[in-house]
């Protein structure tokens, strides 16, 4: 089995990715619910394959503020993997993880920001743990980055490592909602090595 | 009536004053504003990887890459009458996102990259830079006016800055 060459990340690779990216998102919603310790129930999530130009007018504009949590991942692939939710969704889950002790308007402050990280982290867990599982790949996260900006901004950064191998991103988006809706986003993003360890994990043939 | 038209990532746009360009929300992509004083026309390029001859992809979309983006911009300007000569640039982004990202991934460095290969693309073609606002840890919406060269920068929770 070779490494598989640039030319070779076809359809068949996003098609592959989709679906283990749903069952990562469902995995990941289950982790918040517990964390959260209540019902966190969840659309389907919308896999989208979208050329750069639309990825901002998606998530409600280039400009719209999101907070953004990238990690690094390691093990047996490599890669990186970020997590994005919406300003207003991060903001109810920070005062819900906080219990009430943050008062409005500081959510994006120090201690706020710290929670925001812990859910980025629990979440993301559990969306590379099913992965993991899946393929029987050793993923290992490293420990996450948060940041809070435009919506372009923080997604240029999965972009440009979509942008080596062709003109589109790949999205999770995931709706979920306790007492109020939330829209979060998951991007995975395998380094070109991890590709054929993952198409061949899952039985699938390698160029 | 002017307008101002929207230049999307990997993308490039070239406009005729009274009209402006802008980008929104550029992170660690470098976005390239060049103009000819005298025609006052500009253009504005957001680039997102540093060289595309590190690209083996068949196709290529050459306004994603800071040396193809560059020339194209520059020869689509020079189309609408502009002089090479005469063109000046100013140049915003190639922001550092995320804090770990400058680490021993050869992604990480790539806000820092696309700024380096950016100016040494404008050096080849004897563009002269006037003004940058490049690197940090934010992202930047920026609005170009060939009419004046101004170049208006936005950013999260700061005021908006001319170059």
């Amino acid at each position: 089995m070779g490494e598989m060459t640039l030319e070779q990340v076809t359809e068949n690779y996003y098609d592959v990715l989709k679906e283990l990216g749903n069952i990562g998102a469902g995995n990941a919603m289950t982790a918040l619910s517990q964390m959260l310790q209540c019902k966190v129930d969840m659309k389907v999530p919308q896999v989208r394959l979208l050329p750069f130009s639309d990825v901002g007018d998606m998530m409600g504009g280039e400009e719209q503020i999101m907070v953004g949590v990238f990690l690094g991942v390691e093990g047996d692939i490599t890669g990186s993997m970020m997590f994005l939710v919406e300003e207003e969704s991060a903001k109810h889950l920070i005062r819900k993880i906080t219990m009430g002790m943050l008062p409005e308007g500081t959510e994006f402050e120090e201690m706020g920001l710290s929670a925001m990280k812990e859910v980025g982290n629990i979440i993301t867990g559990a969306y590379l743990n099913s992965l993991s599982t899946m393929t029987n790949l050793k993923i290992i996260p490293t420990p996450p980055a948060l940041t809070v900006d435009m919506a372009g901004a923080i997604l240029s950064v999965p972009a440009i490592q979509f942008g080596i191998f062709g003109d589109k991103i790949l999205l999770i988006q995931s709706q979920f909602y306790d007492e109020v809706e939330l829209d979060g986003y998951f991007i995975l993003i395998p380094d070109l090595e991890s590709y054929s360890k993952i198409l061949t994990s899952l039985g699938l043939p390698v160029v | 009536m002017s307008e101002i038209i929207k230049v999307g990532m990997a993308d490039l746009k070239t406009c005729v004053s009274p009209n402006g360009v802008t980008t929104l929300g550029l992170g660690s992509c470098v976005g390239i504003a060049i103009r000819d004083p005298v025609t006052k026309i500009g253009g504005l390029a957001h680039v997102m990887l540093p060289d595309s001859t590190a690209i083996r992809n068949g196709h290529l979309t050459v306004a994603k890459f800071a040396d193809t983006g560059i020339v194209e911009l520059v020869q689509q300007m020079e189309k609408l009458g502009a002089k090479r000569s005469r063109m000046v640039a100013k140049i915003a982004g190639g922001a550092t996102m995320f804090s770990f990202q400058g680490g021993a991934s050869p992604m990480g460095q790539v806000g820092q990259r696309n700024v380096e290969a950016t100016k040494a693309k404008l050096k080849e073609l004897k563009i002269p830079i006037l003004a940058e606002d490049t690197g940090l840890n934010y992202g930047r919406t920026v609005v170009f006016y060939p009419e004046t060269g101004e170049f208006h920068i936005r950013a999260v929770g700061k005021s908006e800055t001319v170059i």
